[in-house]
């Protein structure tokens, strides 16, 4: 499942959109050290098959429902993790553009939540380990299986923690997780079967091309920690930044403002203390009204003073206004270009 | 069933819209997908019971889309195939969040509804938001404006690569499903075998085309190293653009100005 | 004058999978000859033309372009001389934009921005889809996508041009136009066809293919009138002299 724009707060964003990039990076300086011409426009072709793989339904044995592709393991196996990962990116900002899936902010979230798995951690560390160097059909299939599980269960914890720290969605922890990670398991079993499937397909009719993808790929250990250690620094001087920001000030001038000033000063300030309070609340990291249920009246009122009787009728008021200006000014904009 | 064909068609038609004659057409990519960004941080920054102050934020998809002549009702069209899945994960808020927060007349509003429908709004302009600017902009300009901004170059060539071969392969995946569909006995999905046996022989024909790219490329003298020219300029246009969007949008971050309106406007009532 | 000569000496090739493609072809053609190279679908046509430019190498027998024979060391130099058109367009127009594709090849040249405009939009001209330039490819025609193919190869200024099935799937007025254009060529030109009628309009000489050896290499008006001579090799007489006689 994807992350969306619509759940996403910036601190989160930003945060996972920074191990992106930074993957991003550290993949496209490998490939160039690869210096494997024929990766160029293997990867690109490869995206495009994937994007029109994923199109297709198919019907999933003994069950009644269809279901589709993801591909993030199959790219792996044939292209090795750098690339693998720079291709799933593409087919995902295609998506983001294109069809609106997720959204331009999340496009971070879902590029390393659908890429950074399959890619970096369960194909060198439980695929390629399951298939040792005298790979059978069985070991393909198995393989195939626990890494695809693996892998989308991964992803979607990795949803979770990205929607319940953001702190739009009112979906306590423990429901959400009980919600994603079953679906995710059948998809997982299903993606981890059409892996299986494919893989043993083309390594009946053309193994040489699964070795070349074999012996591109540097395993070790050695690698994956460096990828992680890069992935927490960055995580950690971005989120740590950001709340650090957040929070030294606002307790301090929420106090400062109810000692000093009266009521009315406050609300005219509301909006930088709204929003300030805003930031802090999306980068704490366990903002309370995540795990805890329908508690949010006083809170709320605590921390967005504009929300109570009188006013925020006109709030709505004032928004319904503002709404009709705009389209008001869009319609008169575009009767000026026609008649241009 | 499959939608393969319609989907190739559909970037396709966002492509040819692209390619529209209005000044925010020419304007540089880079102008475009800052712009966007900022719009996209901001509205996303406010908390979640923020309703009617997000309003405002349309000002910027309803100017786009009317100074740049995009088909409103199409792009509005594909936000609506999308809403569904926000619309899934926001009503989880009105179940779990029944506080009250306001109340119209005798009518209690709970906070649920109220970040539900903060959700919709979001959803709706941030989607908005990424459309009109692949509308706009074009996804060769997008990647031109990618490599200018700093996105290694290796990458952004493989994504544009990628664009280039959707179309053929789409075309050859659809024929490979109709071809099958055509032999099955009944109709929807295809089934896993067939699915298998085709994804395989689309498989092992795409790693033979690639094969012949890569000796097109080294017949006209491929090297590693691909070399694109693009002529790109930032001018004042551009600089207005970015800095006077950005400035309306952070000013409607820190000032209300529904509530201002609405406030106003109830005064005369009292 | 000597680099627009294509020699092939007694040349073998034998597939991964072990089947011989070629047995024993030796050929010599000279500056500025157009040959047709016809033969039914397995002949070798395509495998031979794949040897013109080094990307097959043969188990046996030598190629000769110009001064060089072909060796590893100077495939560069060879396929600047030699300009192939693929059979499939897409396999050739990988880039953005039509413009971007007809400049790849001056582009890794090393030529400079200018002259690469220049160079270009005399290609593109020359083909007639200069108005072309900035499609992308997947919004082109069959035609239009063979045209700006073998504008991408004249952008390189081949002395050779090599072309696999040139008219296949061509609708008839863009096939016309395409044979128009070729015969204007004053290049070396080796068409693998099975567009005999095509043959006969455009290359004076015809070589045969079958099962691997030239089984005829000599002026198109008398091989391809030979009927006993097309029949032994799987082929048959062109429509348009079939409708003579």
């Amino acid at each position: 499942m994807h992350m969306a724009d619509a759940l996403i707060s910036p601190a989160v964003g930003g945060v996972m959109w920074a191990a992106t990039v930074g993957l991003i990076g550290y993949s496209a300086k490998k490939i160039k050290e690869e210096a494997d011409n024929h990766k160029v426009p293997l990867m690109g072709v490869l995206g495009a098959f994937i994007f029109a793989a994923q199109m297709i339904n198919f019907s999933i044995p003994a069950t009644g429902s269809s279901g589709h592709l993801g591909g993030g393991m199959i790219l792996a196996i044939l292209l090795g993790p750098y690339a693998a990962f720079l291709v799933m990116a593409s087919v995902l900002i295609v998506q983001a553009l294109f069809f609106a899936d997720g959204g331009l902010l999340a496009l971070g979230c879902n590029i390393f939540n659908l890429g950074f798995f399959p890619c970096f951690v369960v194909y060198p560390l439980i695929y390629r380990k399951i298939l040792g160097n005298y790979p059978t059909q069985g070991k393909i299939m198995l393989a195939s299986l626990i890494a695809a599980i693996i892998s989308l269960q991964l992803g979607a914890f990795s949803v979770v923690l990205e929607t319940v720290f953001s702190g739009i969605s009112a979906l306590p922890f423990p429901t959400f997780v009980i919600l994603m990670q079953p679906i995710h398991l059948a998809i997982g079993v299903v993606e981890g079967l059409v892996t299986a499937a494919v893989v043993t397909f083309v390594w009946k009719v053309r193994p040489e091309i699964l070795n070349a993808a074999k012996n591109s790929l540097p395993i070790g250990k050695l690698n994956i920690k460096k990828v992680l250690l890069v992935l927490v620094f960055v995580a950690a001087v971005t989120g740590g930044a950001l709340s650090w920001f957040a929070s030294s000030n606002p307790d301090g001038l929420e106090w400062a403002m109810f000692k000093t000033s009266g009521k009315e000063e406050l609300e005219s300030q509301e909006g930088l203390h709204a929003s300030l309070a805003g930031i802090q609340e999306k980068t704490a990291f366990l903002p309370d009204y995540g795990f805890k249920k329908g508690e949010p009246t006083a809170e709320a009122e605590s921390k967005w003073p504009a929300v109570d009787s009188g006013t925020s009728v006109s709030g709505l008021v004032g928004g319904l206004l503002t709404l009709i200006v705009a389209v008001l000014i869009g319609l008169g904009l575009r009767q000026r270009k026609n008649a241009a | 069933m499959n939608n393969i064909g319609k989907n190739s068609f559909d970037i396709g038609y966002m492509d040819t819209l692209a390619s529209g004659d209005s000044a925010l057409h020419r304007l540089d990519p880079r102008a475009k997908l800052i712009a966007t960004f900022i719009f996209i941080v901001t509205v996303v920054s406010f908390d979640r019971y923020a309703l009617a102050v997000l309003t405002p934020f349309f000002i910027f998809p309803i100017v786009l889309i009317s100074l740049s002549g995009l088909p409103a009702g199409y792009l509005l069209k594909k936000v609506l195939i999308v809403s569904p899945f926000a619309i899934l994960v926001g009503i989880f808020n009105p179940l779990m969040d029944r506080g009250i927060l306001f109340h119209i007349g005798s009518l209690g509003i709970s906070g649920g509804w109220v970040s539900f429908f903060s959700i919709i709004l979001r959803f709706i302009l941030t989607v908005t938001a990424a459309l009109i600017l692949i509308s706009l902009t074009g996804f060769n300009a997008v990647c031109a404006g990618l490599i200018k901004l700093g996105v290694p170059k290796p990458f952004v060539i493989q994504l544009l690569f990628f664009y280039r071969y959707i179309f053929v392969l789409s075309d050859e995946a659809e024929r490979m499903v109709r071809a099958g569909s055509f032999r099955a006995f009944h109709s929807g999905a295809i089934g896993f075998r067939t699915f298998i046996a085709l994804l395989g022989n689309l498989l092992l024909r795409t790693l033979d085309r690639a094969e012949r790219i890569y000796h097109a490329m080294c017949c006209r003298g491929f090297d590693g190293n691909i070399r694109i020219i693009r002529s790109m300029k930032i001018t004042y246009q551009e600089i207005i653009f970015v800095f006077g969007w950005g400035a309306l949008f952070i000013f409607l971050r820190y000032f209300n100005i529904p509530l201002k309106l609405g406030v106003f406007v109830t005064g005369f009532f009292k | 004058m000597s680099h627009h000569i294509v020699e092939a000496s007694d040349l073998h090739y034998t597939y991964p999978d072990g089947t011989v493609g070629l047995r024993g072809i030796t050929f010599r053609i000279s500056h500025g000859e157009s040959v047709a190279l016809v033969g039914e679908n397995g002949a070798g046509k395509s495998t031979l033309l794949l040897h013109l430019n080094g990307y097959l190498s043969p188990r046996q027998g030598t190629v000769r372009i110009g001064d060089y024979p072909l060796t590893k060391k100077n495939l560069d130099v060879v396929r600047r001389s030699v300009g192939m058109v693929f059979q499939n367009p897409d396999d050739q127009l990988f880039m953005p934009t039509v413009f971007d594709d007809v400049a790849f090849g001056p582009l890794n040249l090393g030529l400079a921005k200018d002259e690469v405009e220049r160079v270009v939009s005399r290609s593109l001209e020359t083909v007639g889809v200069a108005h072309l330039a900035k499609r992308p490819p997947y919004k082109l025609s069959q035609g239009e996508k063979r045209s700006v193919s073998i504008a991408t190869v004249l952008a390189m200024s081949p002395d050779i041009l090599v072309m696999d099935e040139p008219t296949s799937s061509l609708d008839p007025r863009s096939r016309r136009r395409l044979i128009e254009l070729l015969k204007t060529f004053r290049h070396t030109k080796i068409i693998a066809t099975h567009d005999l009628d095509m043959a006969l309009d455009l290359c004076e000489r015809t070589i045969i293919l079958h099962q691997g050896r030239i089984t005829a290499d000599g002026r198109t008006e008398e091989i391809l009138y030979n009927e006993e001579l097309l029949r032994a090799s799987s082929l048959e007489k062109p429509l348009s002299i079939q409708l003579k006689t």
